[in-house]
């Protein structure tokens, strides 16, 4: 049973928190009894079986987590689940303005799929975009920031909810369904520059019926792009459900010549599987493939939308108490004794005040300076004089 | 092309017939035969989607030419080169570039009637985040070309269909592999005394035409040629006014929200409006879709007389 230094130092430090925390609550006797020997290290989890599409093999049904792992996700997940809270309040409050789409519920794809790519791929999502701009290396801090149009969000306040950029993650789309050609496109850079990285291209069940995509999905299949096309299926586009918008709700199908994958999207490891899956089939050269995440949104389509009037709130508390992707990880790794339920907790407060920490920073940083309104319209290039909204006003634009 | 081509490896054209047919006017001849089927790509007809994808690997590090077989073509993809191209390096602070040329014939040819015609200078050069170019010259035209391909912003290559067969002297600095022009600078064409003539593209040739005829009356046109649509050089255009007292704008788009439209009101911003002894006269298409028939076509575009006239009025001869 090898456990990494990393991991067992941090046990041994999660363990001295609580014992600081709670020396005179029972619990912490317990967990004082309790060394990192009594963990499992490793453990197999049965994931369901993909429904394949022009496949004769699929992703593994066996998937094996090791605890150091188990915790990251939950970690993660977690983070993702009460950063997106956090914007909600912060929206209610009217902190937040504008566009905000929540991915609450669907914290299973962001990390599942960051878990079956490597950091060197890349991956491009639509406007839902925040668990991805976070699973892509931006910090909590500044993606609140940026939520709240300060200077120290990831974009300087310049793009808001569905225009955070990061290293190999280029965003964060407005325009339903653009993103997919993109994507290709950024896969026909890979394979261009010789590399063995793959694009992730997400896009809803909303997108799907979008013509850009079909147009992407015939280049891509003829030029063997690596590109993983990604729908992540939540069942309602805005207001509109699946069998109101599609002719065919199979969209693992819908690439027709191209291999498909329908996925659990509630299950991490199902997801993480079945990217990897779909990641090699492209490193292989055998690309592109089309996976279809099942999974579901407990917000409505964004913070002007309450979610009940074209679903009910039976059908969102049902999948809340039965498929709720943290709750399921959680109960694997307490049924496997991967760790404890006081560690959890531990995780769940340092996540909420993490969280809090960059909501602080979100709210007080000052706004973007009225100097840089012009700023950064061209790249690399010399400053240029801007009109104002008066023929006399020469703003000035540097790059 | 082909010199950028064989200086940055990243550098690649894709578009409809570029590759084994040598481009549908032939722009791109011999280029799929030197470098092959990796960095001169064929599409499938699907703007939309392959314009999408150019930018996307531009995001991702290449430098890619995009064809459109004729701008008519590109409001399929219009999209993709506003939302995705041009906005992005604001939206995401100077995070991410996008290192793109659009190229293709722009405006009216002969008998291609109405869906075929339209002149896209002014909708392009409306957006911030593009860089428009409109060369005339051969010399424009491959130095603009290499200029906006070793950009690393969007442009928009604004070429046209009848000039692709129309010959020009080429001086020796031209023919360099570096030879470059430099974006949003206006060019003086032709030196004048009497009265500005400001055009892009193909009615270059018009007016200097019309410069012609008219200095045999003894009147001296200074012609101007934009090349740059946006970032527009109203400094070259003030400087002319300043020395003529008047000027004429000729262009074959529409009129309506046109580059002439754009340069009266920025001369009437300007310093050069104190200069002005008359109006500014804006010479432009007819306000129609492009009709097919040889007299209707002729008669629905700026001619050289049209130059004259417009010259002579403002000028009150």
């Amino acid at each position: 049973m090898l456990l990494s230094v990393n991991s067992m130092q941090k046990m041994l430090t999660i363990i001295s928190n609580v014992l600081k925390g709670s020396a005179s609550k029972n619990v912490a006797r317990v967990v004082a009894a309790r060394t990192y020997a009594d963990f499992t290290a490793e453990a197999t989890f049965d994931v369901k079986k993909c429904d394949t599409h022009r496949l004769d093999d699929a992703p593994p049904t066996k998937s094996v987590l090791t605890r150091e792992d188990a915790l990251k996700y939950y970690r993660t997940m977690q983070v993702i689940r009460r950063m997106e809270l956090k914007a909600d309040q912060l929206y209610k409050q009217k902190i937040i303005r504008g566009f905000c789409h929540l991915s609450d519920g669907q914290e299973a794809c962001a990390v599942g799929i960051e878990a079956g790519i490597k950091p060197t791929d890349h991956l491009i999502t639509a406007y839902r975009a925040h668990g991805y701009t976070y699973t892509r290396g931006v910090s909590v801090r500044e993606i609140l920031a940026e939520l709240t149009g300060r200077r120290g969000g990831c974009a300087k306040g310049k793009g808001g909810s569905m225009h955070m950029y990061a290293n190999n993650f280029y965003g964060g789309n407005g325009i339903v369904g653009a993103q997919v050609p993109l994507g290709a496109g950024v896969a026909l850079a890979c394979k261009y520059l010789d590399t063995d990285q793959v694009c992730a291209t997400l896009y809803g069940d909303g997108a799907a019926n979008q013509g850009q995509i079909f147009e992407a999905y015939n280049m891509a299949s003829l030029w063997k792009l690596p590109c993983i096309f990604i729908c992540e299926n939540n069942k309602y586009a805005m207001g509109t459900s699946v069998e109101r918008s599609s002719a065919s709700t199979e969209y693992y199908k819908r690439g027709d010549f191209i291999p498909g994958l329908r996925v659990d999207g509630m299950d991490i490891l199902c997801v993480k599987e079945a990217t990897k899956y779909a990641a090699d089939l492209c490193r292989a050269g055998k690309g592109p493939i089309v996976m279809e995440l099942q999974t579901y949104r407990y917000h409505g389509h964004s913070m002007s939308d309450p979610g009940v009037s074209y679903r009910t709130r039976e059908e969102i508390q049902e999948v809340r108490s039965k498929s709720d992707p943290i709750s399921l990880l959680k109960d694997r790794m307490l049924a496997n004794n991967m760790a404890s339920v006081e560690e959890l907790k531990e995780i769940d407060v340092q996540v909420r005040k993490e969280i809090e920490e960059a909501a602080q920073f979100a709210t007080t940083d000052p706004e973007p300076p009225l100097e840089e309104l012009c700023n950064h319209i061209f790249y690399n290039d010399a400053p240029l004089e801007v009109r104002g909204t008066l023929p006399w006003t020469k703003l000035k634009s540097i790059s | 092309m082909d010199e950028e081509l064989e200086r940055d490896e990243r550098v690649f054209l894709l578009g409809e017939e570029v590759a084994q047919y040598d481009g549908a006017y032939k722009v791109s001849r011999g280029l799929w035969k030197k470098y092959g089927d990796k960095r001169i790509i064929d599409t499938p007809i699907a703007e939309m989607g392959f314009a999408g994808i150019a930018v996307g690997s531009a995001m991702a590090g290449l430098r890619p030419i995009c064809e459109f077989m004729t701008f008519n073509f590109s409001m399929q993809a219009i999209d993709q080169i506003i939302n995705s191209a041009a906005k992005t390096s604001y939206m995401s602070a100077g995070l991410q570039s996008v290192p793109i040329v659009f190229r293709g014939p722009n405006g009216h040819a002969t008998g291609v009637a109405a869906q075929h015609s339209q002149c896209f200078a002014a909708w392009y050069g409306h957006c911030p985040g593009l860089k428009v170019l409109s060369p005339w010259s051969a010399e424009d035209a491959k130095g603009l070309l290499k200029a906006a391909i070793r950009d690393d912003n969007p442009v928009v290559f604004l070429e046209n269909e009848l000039l692709y067969g129309v010959a020009f002297e080429v001086s020796e600095e031209a023919q360099s592999k570096d030879f470059v022009v430099p974006i949003g600078k206006a060019k003086v064409e032709r030196q004048g005394t009497l009265i500005t003539l400001v055009s892009h593209s193909r009615y270059v040739g018009h007016c200097l035409d019309a410069a012609a005829v008219l200095a045999e009356e003894g009147i001296e046109c200074e012609v101007i040629n934009l090349r740059s649509i946006r970032p527009l050089d109203m400094e070259t255009i003030e400087s002319s006014v300043a020395k003529t007292n008047h000027l004429v704008t000729v262009e074959g788009g529409w009129p309506q929200f046109g580059v002439g439209a754009e340069i009266c009101a920025r001369i009437m911003e300007g310093p050069a409006l104190n200069y002005l002894d008359a109006p500014v006269i804006r010479v432009t298409g007819v306000d129609i879709p492009m009709p097919y028939a040889k007299i209707l076509e002729d008669n629905s575009v700026p001619q050289i007389k049209d130059i004259i006239i417009s010259v002579k009025k403002s000028l009150n001869i």
